[in-house]
């Protein structure tokens, strides 16, 4: 009987194509939404984790309090035991200490004059060591647009339209007068490695990166970080881990009566960013709801236009003796088909435009000149696993509400008036 | 008798009111005594910090109110860090980077060495009566000493503090107490006295507590270990050759 449906469908256009059509499209940014809205949610997870929180951050409880301006002269004493209690604690975990800094960035003319100075950011982190673990998740070397790494003490990395803005160039010095951890005024020559750019506007704008050890230097921080941030291997927050690390390391360090005590925090909770990933949690479910109702609506509506044009052959067949819930039944087959067939073609298409947009991306960072947020101004979508099953939900429920609502006409018909109705 | 009593009662605050200076005659005697022409000082910053305390010791050659040299004699990180002012111009060097840094912008409202100075502070004309308009607000006690407090409030537009609160000692004309207030009235600053010392017959600040509101700690003290007025200081302190010296 399905083959006989199927041939029915194929032969008879105007059942088939518009109800495809109007699965295709839906199913169709059903995915392409959700795969955008995963990746653009992903993306910024993954940013701040990198750029700001680590999966796991451990600072003073008294920097904490006030870490949005970087207050180093609360920043943590004593980096290296800490790190090795970390390293011998919580071994499945990757820790790293960074210093957040700001301060000027001074360009000296031939006569070691002020040229050109700007308000900067800093960040110092592991440069240096071959293995360092920010160089790879940060992906320094790829960010480097204009000369190359720092190799050695006194050598930065500075955002590229920042160095444009100054107007200097890999090779030439630049000054960073900023505060050491006791308040006083700190200077320090710096030569320009390379300049980079992450993508981030609030990075590329005004930032400068230092190996960990020259800032510890410049600043009167010597074995001294303003957060220690630690990352799972993979590279993924694990959300139940995550709070059980934390929740051991502070009942075994964290002193409520010690303000330079250290506190670790998870993600979710140094970044404000639990009901995001809540949202991502739910995305898929709000997705399929706004998606079945939308369509069923728009299907409910082709049924009922499909059943008019078929008054006739309906009529026919129930003339015939077909009994009405097999006519029914068969309307049901006939959309489940409809439903399947739109599905795969919304699938493909949704997951193929999906896929050169995680390639690709599309750049915002005209939306984000003057934002602060640590977050890619480049939207990207991911395809996961997700993608490729979403969307049948919404296309089979849909295509099946709406023939079933549209449906309920035909028992609503009455027998004695049927020929009646086809002499018509 | 009981009327020529109570007549006398009414009439007194109004004679004692006549008697005192005008608010501009008060600020004028303040000013008057820190005018001079030039003055060395020698000081240090005791500065209170939330992790403990660091004292920094600096030499200073003033003239007039717009040229200002200072140099930094202690700690050692400090040391050889210079400070020129020329009028509205502000410069640093560094020793580490032997480069000499024009300071401007958001970075004069920034901390002078840590302390709760900023370079704002030293940047203003210290010249009370060129910058406010100023009315009595009342008298008082402080340490023991009669005051007129006096409310100034500026009267031009590009300056640090639009409004400031002194308590002005009556006898000696010296400023025992300043509050300083920021446009929208938030408290900025608060200064007080501790010992007072007469150099050359003017009466002068000996050590002063300077507390940032709107930072914590317990704030930075100011001593002044030597002062020395009208001294003749060469022109070539206050040239920008002289920062590298």
């Amino acid at each position: 009987m399905i083959k006989f449906l199927l041939k029915g469908l194929m032969r008879d256009r105007s059942r088939s194509l518009f109800p495809v059509l109007t699965v295709f499209i839906g199913v169709f940014l059903a995915v392409f939404f959700y795969s955008f809205m995963n990746g653009v949610l992903e993306d910024m997870v993954r940013s701040t984790a990198h750029y700001q929180t680590g999966h796991l951050r451990i600072m003073t409880q008294a920097y904490a309090k006030e870490a949005n301006q970087n207050p180093n002269d609360l920043a943590f004493i004593g980096v290296a035991k800490l790190l090795d209690v970390l390293n011998e604690k919580y071994p499945e975990l990757i820790w790293t200490p960074r210093i957040k800094f700001g301060g000027l960035l001074d360009i000296p003319d031939e006569e070691g004059e002020t040229k050109t100075q700007g308000p900067v950011s800093g960040m110092a982190l592991d440069l240096f060591s071959s293995s360092s673990v920010e160089v790879r998740l940060l992906k320094v070397k790829e960010a480097i647009m204009r000369g190359r790494m720092p190799k050695e003490a006194g050598e930065i990395l500075i955002a590229d339209e920042f160095a444009k803005k100054l107007q200097v160039s890999p090779g030439d010095t630049a000054t960073l007068i900023s505060s050491t951890m006791y308040g006083s005024m700190a200077m320090t020559n710096y030569k320009i490695a390379g300049t980079v750019q992450f993508g981030v506007s609030a990075m590329d704008r005004g930032t400068i990166f230092a190996d960990i050890s020259d800032i510890q230097v410049a600043l009167d921080m010597p074995d001294t970080a303003g957060e220690i941030l630690g990352f799972f291997p993979d590279d993924i927050y694990h959300e139940k881990q995550a709070p059980m690390v934390a929740a051991a390391f502070n009942q075994e360090f964290k002193d409520s009566d010690n303000p330079f005590s250290p506190q670790m925090g998870t993600l979710p909770e140094e970044s404000g960013l639990t009901d995001y990933l809540g949202l991502i949690d739910s995305m898929s479910i709000i997705i399929i709801v706004i998606f079945v109702l939308a369509m069923s609506i728009v299907l409910w509506n082709a049924g009922l236009m499909g059943s008019l044009r078929r008054y006739g052959e309906i009529g026919v067949r129930m003339a015939i003796g077909e009994a009405r819930g097999h006519i029914y039944k068969t309307l049901i087959l006939e959309s489940v088909s409809i439903g399947i067939f739109g599905s795969v073609l919304g699938t493909l298409a949704g997951v193929a435009v999906s896929y050169l947009m995680q390639m690709y991306g599309l750049n915002f960072g005209f939306l984000f000149k003057n934002s602060a947020l640590m977050i890619s101004s480049v939207y990207r979508a991911q395809v996961t696993v997700g993608s490729f099953v979403i969307g049948f939900a919404p296309g089979i429920i849909s295509t099946v509400l709406g023939t079933a609502i549209a449906g309920i006409g035909i028992y609503k018909r009455q027998t004695s008036q049927l020929f009646k109705e086809l002499e018509v | 008798m009981k009327y020529t009593n109570i007549t006398l009662l009414l009439i007194l605050p109004a004679l004692l009111f006549s008697q005192a200076p005008s608010a501009q005659e008060i600020i004028k005697r303040v000013d008057k005594n820190i005018l001079s022409d030039s003055k060395i000082v020698v000081s240090k910053m005791i500065i209170h910090g939330r992790r403990g305390q660091r004292t920094v010791e600096a030499k200073s050659w003033q003239r007039n109110i717009d040229q200002s040299f200072t140099e930094y004699l202690a700690p050692a990180r400090e040391k050889g860090t210079k400070m020129l002012k020329l009028g509205d111009k502000l410069w640093t060097y560094s020793p580490a980077t032997d480069r000499i840094i024009l300071i401007s912008g958001h970075m004069l409202r920034q901390s002078v060495m840590g302390s709760d100075l900023s370079y704002e502070d030293m940047m203003e004309d210290p010249f009370l009566q060129n910058m406010y308009e100023a009315k009595i607000a009342g008298s008082d006690t402080v340490s023991d000493r009669p005051v007129w407090i006096l409310d100034l409030k500026a009267k031009i537009k590009e300056i640090a503090y639009d409004a400031r609160k002194i308590w002005v000692d009556q006898e000696r004309f010296i400023i025992l107490k300043e509050n300083l207030y920021a446009k929208s009235g938030t408290l900025l600053k608060q200064i007080t006295l501790g010992e007072v010392m007469q150099v050359e017959g003017r009466w002068i600040p000996k050590t002063a507590l300077y507390k940032d509101a709107l930072k914590e700690g317990t704030g930075t003290e100011l001593i002044i270990d030597s002062i020395s007025f009208n001294e003749n200081i060469p022109d070539t302190i206050f040239s920008k050759a002289s920062l590298r010296k």
